[in-house]
């Protein structure tokens, strides 16, 4: 028995990913929604100030959108960058500021606070993070295709899903606004993350 | 595993006598199970509790407009989420003139209207769940059967609007209800008509 009980812990230990520190607290309003976020995200986050988080999964996706992203803003980056980069989920930071934010540690990124990433027209940079994502993890996505057929393995289709978590109290001409991003880049669905609620008796 | 075997129990006479006492050297495994199922209950709990639960959304394609849809809608609804939790709605489509009515939130409110607008949906799910359970319906047939119901000519169809006071939450609420009370067909639109723009001023200054 107490052997089993290591094991167990000892399997639970090494499969469980613990949750990073996130920038920002999130209110998210509930539902009685119950499927499961999916593997493969870009997630935008809107906290209650209509302030905008950019994350998406895989640690290489994110190196690589992070090397399309330096050439866009030409941005002076070296590899502990993208190493910090890529151990990140989430980030809400003018893009230009990104390099000093990215060597700062924990702590001091918690003191120096987040502006968000600026989405007004005149200046959308979570666009162009949301486009560059996308074409970073639909490569990616084919890479895994072809490797898998390769070796005749079989291969778990998971899609490239977009999620929002917004704060219950954001505004939602902020939620709009960032909507209306995706729209651009013709996405219109979406999984809205949200608390799990108990679906009432009708 | 644990007890170690001390002494050979070989030993006779004299040379036993000379040792004092024959301690157990068996450990005590208690605490140590205690810290392993502590360990594994944590574990567990944070695994499960981890994953974000989503709810899906669609958006209209830009293209289309909503209000042309309208026209041909038999039984609608459109919603309009306002400031400080303010929810007003109105019945058909806006060439009739409709009234512009104040609703609440919670149950007895939007469900409570929802439910008697869809009420011939509803029973028709309710009926399609029990023949599912009885048949033992496969999972992805009874969804298509859903949908079948849901987009029947006389189902609820459901407009949600907001003018630019709105949180975030009013809609995911509204959304939430929709899906609770199975109406199948509705639609987040962005822009209000000057007409209801109009008439909700009306109803602010004047309830």
């Amino acid at each position: 028995m107490v052997d089993l009980a290591f094991l167990l812990v000892t399997f639970f230990m090494l499969t469980a990913s613990f949750r990073q520190v996130e920038p920002v607290v999130i209110e998210a309003p509930s539902s009685i929604a119950e499927d499961l976020l999916p593997e493969n995200v870009v997630q935008v986050t809107i906290d209650k100030d209509g302030r905008a988080f950019f994350g998406m999964s895989g640690f290489e996706v994110r190196k690589n959108t992070l090397r399309q992203i330096a050439e866009e803003f030409s941005l002076k980056l070296d590899e502990d960058h993208y190493q910090k980069f890529a151990g990140m989920n989430m980030f809400g930071v003018d893009t230009r500021q990104l390099p000093q934010y990215l060597m700062l540690s924990e702590s001091e990124r918690e003191n120096l606070g987040s502006k968000g990433i600026p989405y007004d027209s005149t200046n959308n940079q979570l666009k162009t993070w949301i486009d560059l994502g996308r074409r970073e993890a639909a490569k990616e996505y084919q890479r895994l295709k072809e490797e898998a057929k390769e070796r005749n393995r079989p291969f778990k289709d998971d899609g490239l899903r977009y999620a929002i978590k917004a704060d219950g109290k954001a505004p939602y001409d902020k939620v709009k606004a960032v909507i209306q991003i995706f729209k651009d880049l013709n996405i219109y669905r979406f999984n809205m993350i949200t608390n799990v609620e108990e679906e009432p008796k009708i | 595993m644990a007890e170690l075997n001390a002494g050979g129990g070989a030993g006779h006479g004299k040379h036993e006598k000379k040792r004092a006492k024959k301690l157990s050297t068996r450990v005590d495994m208690t605490p140590l199970v205690d810290l392993a199922f502590l360990l594994l209950t944590f574990f567990v709990l944070t695994a499960t509790f981890n994953k974000p639960k989503v709810m899906d959304l669609n958006f209209p394609y830009d293209k289309e407009d909503a209000n042309d849809v309208k026209s041909e809608v038999r039984n609608g609804i459109t919603l309009i989420a306002s400031g400080n939790d303010k929810l007003y709605y109105y019945s058909g489509g806006l060439d009739k003139d409709p009234k512009l009515t104040e609703i609440s939130y919670k149950a007895d409110g939007l469900r409570k209207l929802l439910l008697e607008r869809n009420a011939e949906v509803v029973s028709q799910i309710k009926a399609l769940g029990e023949k599912a359970q009885k048949t033992k319906m496969a999972d992805t047939t009874f969804k298509r059967e859903v949908v079948k119901i849901q987009s029947f000519p006389d189902a609820l169809v459901v407009l949600i609007k907001n003018d630019d006071k709105a949180v975030y939450k009013n809609i995911i609420d509204i959304v939430d209800e929709l899906n609770i009370t199975k109406v199948g067909r509705f639609v987040v639109v962005d822009e209000l008509d000057p007409k209801e723009k109009l008439m909700l001023e009306q109803i602010k200054t004047n309830p």
